[in-house]
Parts: structure tokens; C-alpha cells; sequence
């Protein structure tokens, strides 16, 4: 039997399925109660076996708002992986129990495994600091509500381009509109992969620059994505110490910045924006939360093939 | 040195100097009962120096794993002591079960028994990455 379609890498969406996933979540915002049936009758699975609140709930939220109901556990141990249960044979086994799988792993290529032996939809929830689609789908519903336009935008992503997941998603899902030029901020030890660097950008043709200097490309910006640098990511504390505080975000910061800038973060924020900027209009990171409910919202219907 | 010619069996030649061993080893050579003889720092016209595999049987070989270690490799094809093929061969667009990823992140590195796949990412660059974490082969 051929596997359900998963969402397991960003790129496995075209541009107009992006477009119909974006156009479904607007709808959903604009009228929640037409949706709150849609699911009625089905489950999700969340399989967490690395502990994200954020994330998870953002999922049960999703499934609840459809009507659907949800199970799963949040952290390895209280899974069967604890007792050394394959990825493979958790997923047959909790396909037999779900309609439809949302996991988040900390070993990268988990989902990817799964959705191979999966009888219903696995969407990846994050693997490591592998790939996060849905994360990617958040930000992508939030620039196209905040700037009503995905072309010709000049992105800025700071602080932890290395590990920082969400950023190489971003990238390549920006890489594939006309006009996207891109300014990579961040300390020498944490820049962008250079892979990401050749095979995205470079391929896609994408105007790139990589700066150390957040304040001179800030004039330029009609998007700031900051991100966290991530204890988990690093194996040697020490240099996790040294790095964590590159950049710090201040309404300072910001002088140079448009009018229209919208700030992105895919959260959580430990210091890297100050709290004095969440009142800023240009913030978005708490929006960006809300949208990200409704784009799951969309993308469990579209793969339970419900829209 | 004279290496005697075969009459029935495969010559793996062009094979870059030094390379020979690691052919030897994954195509799993030393399995076979039949002579193997391997020829190194064989002096070539293309290559310099190159290395020769002699299989004095016929056999399937895994062409795509060849093709891996080095895309110039050419496979003669002998029977009845003349050359009936000669194969030329690219570099595959997916390696099974004969290189590991080294990410320890990578789920491969706790789940032993999942396949260790590779997909070619750019062929220019011989580059493969792991189909799971996409780490780049080598690396």
C-alpha cells in the first residue's frame, strides 16, 4: 500500500500549494466557526519525543479548533522508545490508532523514517536541527499578511544561522519568489552553512550578503527574523556561553529601521529581543503564534485531504 | 611483473591509484572463490598510475557502487578471452548500504538497522547527502 502524503521538508510543497494553504488559513481567520467541524470524528497522534510545549500545543489547538481530538505523549520517556521501540514500529503501531501524525524528534530524518511506514500523514514537527515545515509555513502566513506579498522583499535573519533551523527553512522557501534578496547577521562561529549558502541561494540566484553588523543592513529591511541560539544545539557548553549573547535586539537597534518592518521570531525568546520592543507595532512574534494555529489548521485539512 | 590474462571473467581497470582496496573491499571480492588479482601503481597513459581488478569468473556486479567510488572506472567484459563489453559508468543517483552517515544527530546513528541511503546532490561535485539528515557524504 503507497504511504499517505506526509509533510516532512517545506520543499515538498510547491509555491501554489503554499499559496492554497496561505488563501485556506486567511479564510480560517476571517470565519473560525465555519471550520470548527471540518474534523469532527478524527484524531491526531503528537508524538513528542523532545519536549516542545510551544509546539505541541500549537498542534492540539489546531486539531481541537477542527473539532478533532487528540492523543499522544510529549517526551520520550513516557513513550516505548524509552523501552528501545524502533521509530518504525511506533509509527505502525499509532497509525492503527490516529488519523493523522504530528512528531517532533530530537535525531534528524526521525519524521522521515516514520512517514515510510506510516498509514496515515505524518507531519514533521522538527527534527533536530534538521527541518520544521510547519514553522516555515507560520512565518510564510505571517510575511504574507504582514507585507501582503511574498516577491520582492529583503529579508534579514540574525543570530544562530549555523543550527538555527528555521532560517535554512525560510531560506530556501524564500529562495523559490522573484525579487527575494537576503542579509545573513551573525557572529563568525554561527553563520549560514555554506551548503545552504551554494545550493540554496547561490543556485536559486538569490542577492545575498553576510554581515556581522546588524545596525548597518538595518535601513534596508522589510524583514527581521531573530533567532534564539540554542543550548541544545551545542555540545560543549563553553561555546554556547560565549555566543548566546551576540544580539540583542533594542528599540535603539531599531532607529534606522523602515516603518513597515515586521519582526519575526519563531520564539521562544530568551534575551535576544528586548521585552521593551514587543509594544513596538513592528513586532510580530506574538502574532506570528496565532498564525501559526490556523496554517496547522489548513495543512491537517489538506492532508486529510478535508479542503 | 605478468599477471596471466583471463579467459573468462571481468577487468575492472582505470581505477585511481590507491583506490583498488577499497573496491575490492566493498564489492565484497574476498568472498569469491575464484582468483582476484589486483594490480597497483600499474603504469597508464590516462591516469599516470592506476589500479587493475582481475576477477577470473563471470559475476553481476554492483555497478552503482563502481560507479561511486570512481565515475572513470571502465569494466571489461571477457569471454572466451576476448573483451565482449566495455561498460562505462556514472555515478549513481542513490547509494544503498555502503557508506554510514557520521552525524550523530542523524537517526541512522541510533537506529542501526535502517538502511544507510545516499542520494547524489550534484553530480559535478560528486557530492551525495544522507536521504535522512542530508549530511553531506564524508563529511
Amino acid at each position: 500500500m503507497e504511504n499517505p502524503r506526509s509533510l516532512i521538508d517545506i520543499l515538498e510543497l510547491s509555491v501554489e500549494e503554499i499559496d492554497e494553504l496561505v488563501a485556506c488559513a486567511t479564510r480560517i481567520m476571517e470565519n473560525p466557526a465555519a471550520f470548527a467541524h471540518k474534523c469532527d470524528g478524527k484524531i491526531m497522534a503528537t508524538l513528542f519525543f523532545e519536549p516542545s510545549t510551544r509546539t505541541r500545543l500549537s498542534f492540539e489547538s489546531a486539531m481541537l479548533s477542527l473539532g478533532g481530538q487528540v492523543l499522544g505523549f510529549s517526551e520520550a520517556a513516557s513513550s516505548s522508545a524509552a523501552k528501545g521501540e524502533s521509530v518504525a514500529d511506533t509509527v505502525r503501531t499509532v497509525s492503527c490508532y490516529s488519523d493523522i501524525i504530528a512528531m517532533r524528534h530530537p535525531k534528524e530524518g526521525a519524521p522521515l523514517v516514520a512517514s515510510m511506514h506510516s498509514l496515515v500523514p505524518v507531519i514533521n514537527a522538527g527534527d533536530g536541527g534538521h527541518n520544521h515545515p510547519t514553522q516555515t509555513l507560520t512565518d510564510l502566513l505571517t510575511i504574507h499578511h504582514e507585507k501582503g506579498r511574498f516577491e520582492n522583499l529583503t529579508l534579514g535573519f540574525c543570530g544562530d544561522l549555523k543550527f538555527g533551523r528555521t532560517v535554512h527553512s525560510l531560506i530556501s522557501a524564500m529562495s523559490r519568489y522573484k525579487g527575494t534578496r537576503v542579509a545573513l547577521i551573525s557572529p563568525e562561529e554561527l553563520k549560514l552553512p555554506s551548503y545552504v549558502k551554494k545550493e540554496i541561494l547561490e543556485r536559486s540566484g538569490v542577492e545575498y550578503a553576510q554581515t556581522t553588523d546588524l545596525e548597518a543592513v538595518m535601513p534596508e529591511l522589510d524583514i527581521l527574523y531573530m533567532t534564539r541560539v540554542q543550548r541544545e544545539r551545542f555540545f560543549n557548553e563553553e561555546d554556547y556561553l560565549r555566543l548566546k549573547d551576540s544580539y540583542i535586539l533594542t528599540l535603539d537597534k531599531l532607529a534606522g529601521a523602515k516603518e513597515d518592518l515586521s519582526i519575526l521570531h519563531p520564539l521562544p525568546r530568551v534575551n535576544e529581543i528586548s521585552v521593551a520592543v514587543d509594544k513596538d507595532p513592528r513586532a510580530c512574534y506574538f502574532k506570528q503564534v496565532l498564525y501559526g494555529r490556523y496554517i496547522r489548521m489548513a495543512l491537517i485539512m489538506k492532508l486529510l485531504g478535508l479542503e | 611483473m605478468t599477471i596471466d590474462s583471463i579467459k573468462n571473467g571481468i577487468v575492472i581497470d582505470h581505477i585511481a591509484a590507491g583506490k583498488a582496496m577499497e573496491l575490492y573491499q566493498i564489492l565484497g571480492l574476498g568472498k569469491l572463490d575464484c582468483s582476484v588479482a589486483i594490480l597497483k601503481n600499474v603504469t597508464s597513459g590516462k591516469l599516470g598510475k592506476k589500479d587493475i581488478i582481475k576477477i577470473d569468473r563471470e559475476l553481476d556486479l554492483d555497478w552503482d557502487i563502481i560507479g561511486y567510488v570512481d565515475p572513470n572506472i571502465t569494466v571489461n567484459i571477457i569471454k572466451n578471452g576476448e573483451r565482449v563489453e566495455k561498460r562505462l559508468l556514472k555515478l549513481p543517483d542513490t547509494i544503498t548500504g555502503v557508506i554510514r552517515c557520521k552525524n550523530p544527530r542523524c537517526i541512522t546513528s541510533i537506529e542501526q538497522e535502517l538502511p544507510q541511503v545516499f542520494k547524489l546532490r550534484d553530480r559535478e561535485k560528486r557530492i551525495y547527502r544522507c536521504l535522512y539528515c542530508e549530511t553531506q557524504a564524508g563529511k
